[in-house]
């Protein structure tokens, strides 16, 4: 068997609304799951079940506040529900990769620079970076004459695909995609399996949300249903 | 390994104003590289924090212990006038929210930005000249205004030349008090990105107080929320802002217009 990657441990969320009464919603319990090196699992379950806060707590951008959430970081593990936040942007650095559904733009920022900013932030000097950005959106068909502009202004496929770009640019082992193929048509989609398909055979390994069937089966090795550790409000 | 060595080491920070409270017990540490925000309301504690930090006000109690280049540590507060003076002219640096009260008005901008210069040492003019017009067009401001005085200037380009002058002798630390307060949002924008890109490339740490999250999201890592002197949540600045835990910090997400 490869080699684990994740590791959840009895993972509870529930989200209190001091505002309005400390109304209470709970989400799920006692989520217990494992991911090994270039397997891609799938999240699966209806609307409203925790899909998209797993990842979220997956990638540090929710608290965790019970069980733990370990990825195996350089040579240890890293528990997300326990680290500090320089513990969190070191393993963003060089570990986890997270493709949101959605692009935040920055003001000003170009496509490129949106694209090559992981690898900068590794070190890496701004011309290699912004090459490896370039070949990556070459990949993702988007047009050489949007690179040098900032992406808001861009169709949501095309800012999707600067954001799938900035996701793969680097090569995390470990890597999260929440929609990665909404919005994109049948060629570009196709391009994104892609990148999976060779990430998996990196030994990347990834938890991912996809609603289409069709990309769900063509890149997932088994589905973990979500709705199994619901609870209710 | 310099990067686990703290920069400033912040413990039970206090001061009050007569019975009123400035900022209570605040403790954290910032490393190198590492930018910390703190946001929260008008009168929440936020400048006064900052002046504390960096030994512009005096605490009732608590210590800031600074670690230089050298890896020594001082205490800010304990140290003599001259040497703050020295260090806030060499490893720090302080932007203030109105640029009148950080640049000279009556001298020229060039004369602004390379006064720090001379104030480290620099002594040929040309040189210190042709830094401060390198340094002007990092920060955008036109260099053909260079002999011209701030006060002829734009908020934003008096802004802009406000860090000119803070950045020029290459600082390991900037505090920064509402650094796009008072400015259009186009111009914060531009003002932003500067900032973020700066910051990045010459790896400085920064303590900046903010009432804007937008801004305190774009620079930096970590975000501190200051609530009637007390520091009511910190943490990763993305998971405080998209998962607040405390009362206040909820109120103050969920208050924030989307245009």
């Amino acid at each position: 068997m490869s080699q684990e990657m994740i590791r959840l441990t009895d993972v509870a969320k529930s989200f209190t609304l001091h505002n309005q009464d400390g109304a209470t919603l709970p989400v799920f319990a006692g989520l217990s799951m494992s991911v090994a090196a270039g397997e891609c699992v799938a999240l699966a379950g209806p609307s409203g079940k925790g899909k998209s806060t797993l990842m979220r707590m997956l990638y540090g951008n929710y608290l965790c506040p019970a069980g733990s959430i370990e990825i195996r970081h350089k040579d240890g593990w890293t528990d997300v529900a326990g680290a500090d936040p320089r513990s969190i942007l070191n393993l963003r650095r060089w570990t986890l990769g997270y493709i949101s559904q959605f692009l935040r733009v920055v003001p000003r920022v170009s496509a490129l620079d949106v694209v090559a900013e992981p690898l900068v932030s590794r070190g890496l000097p701004p011309e290699e970076a912004q090459e490896k950005a370039a070949a990556i959106l070459t990949r993702l068909n988007l047009p050489e004459s949007l690179w040098h502009l900032a992406p808001a202004t861009f169709s949501g496929g095309e800012q999707q695909r600067v954001n799938i770009a900035r996701g793969f640019v680097a090569p995390f082992p470990v890597m999260l995609l929440d929609e990665p193929t909404a919005s994109l048509d049948k060629t570009n989609r196709e391009a994104v399996l892609d990148l999976i398909r060779d990430a998996k055979a990196r030994g990347v390994a990834l938890i991912g949300i996809f609603h289409d069937a069709e990309t769900r089966n063509a890149v997932c090795d088994r589905e973990f249903e979500i709705a199994s550790y619901a609870v209710a409000a | 390994m310099s990067a686990t060595q703290t920069l400033l080491s912040v413990t039970g920070l206090t001061k009050h104003y007569g019975a009123h409270l400035g900022c209570a017990d605040v403790s954290f540490d910032l490393y190198p590289g590492e930018v910390v925000g703190i946001v929260g309301e008008s009168g929440s504690g936020k400048t006064t924090l900052l002046n504390c930090l960096a030994g512009r006000l005096a605490p009732d109690e608590g210590r800031v212990q600074y670690t230089d280049r050298l890896g020594d540590s001082m205490d800010v507060h304990a140290m003599s006038e001259s040497r703050r003076r020295f260090l806030m002219r060499t490893d720090w640096a302080f932007v203030h929210q109105n640029p009148r009260d950080g640049l000279r008005m009556a001298v020229s901008a060039g004369g602004n930005v390379g006064e720090r210069l001379m104030a480290v040492g620099a002594r040929h003019y040309g040189d210190i000249r042709s830094q401060a017009i390198d340094w002007l067009d990092k920060t955008e401001v036109d260099v053909g205004r260079v002999d011209d005085r701030p006060d002829t200037f734009s908020g934003g380009m008096q802004q802009r030349l406000q860090i000119a002058r803070n950045l020029v002798t290459g600082p390991r630390l900037v505090f920064m008090d509402e650094p796009t307060g008072g400015l259009d949002v186009s111009v914060q924008a531009r003002l932003l990105d500067l900032l973020r890109r700066l910051v990045a490339e010459m790896g400085l740490s920064a303590i900046i107080v903010t009432h804007d999250l937008a801004v305190a999201r774009l620079l930096s890592h970590r975000l501190m929320v200051m609530r009637r002197g007390h520091v009511v949540e910190q943490g990763l600045t993305d998971q405080v802002l998209d998962d607040p835990q405390h009362a206040y910090t909820q109120l103050l997400v969920s208050s924030v217009l989307q245009p």
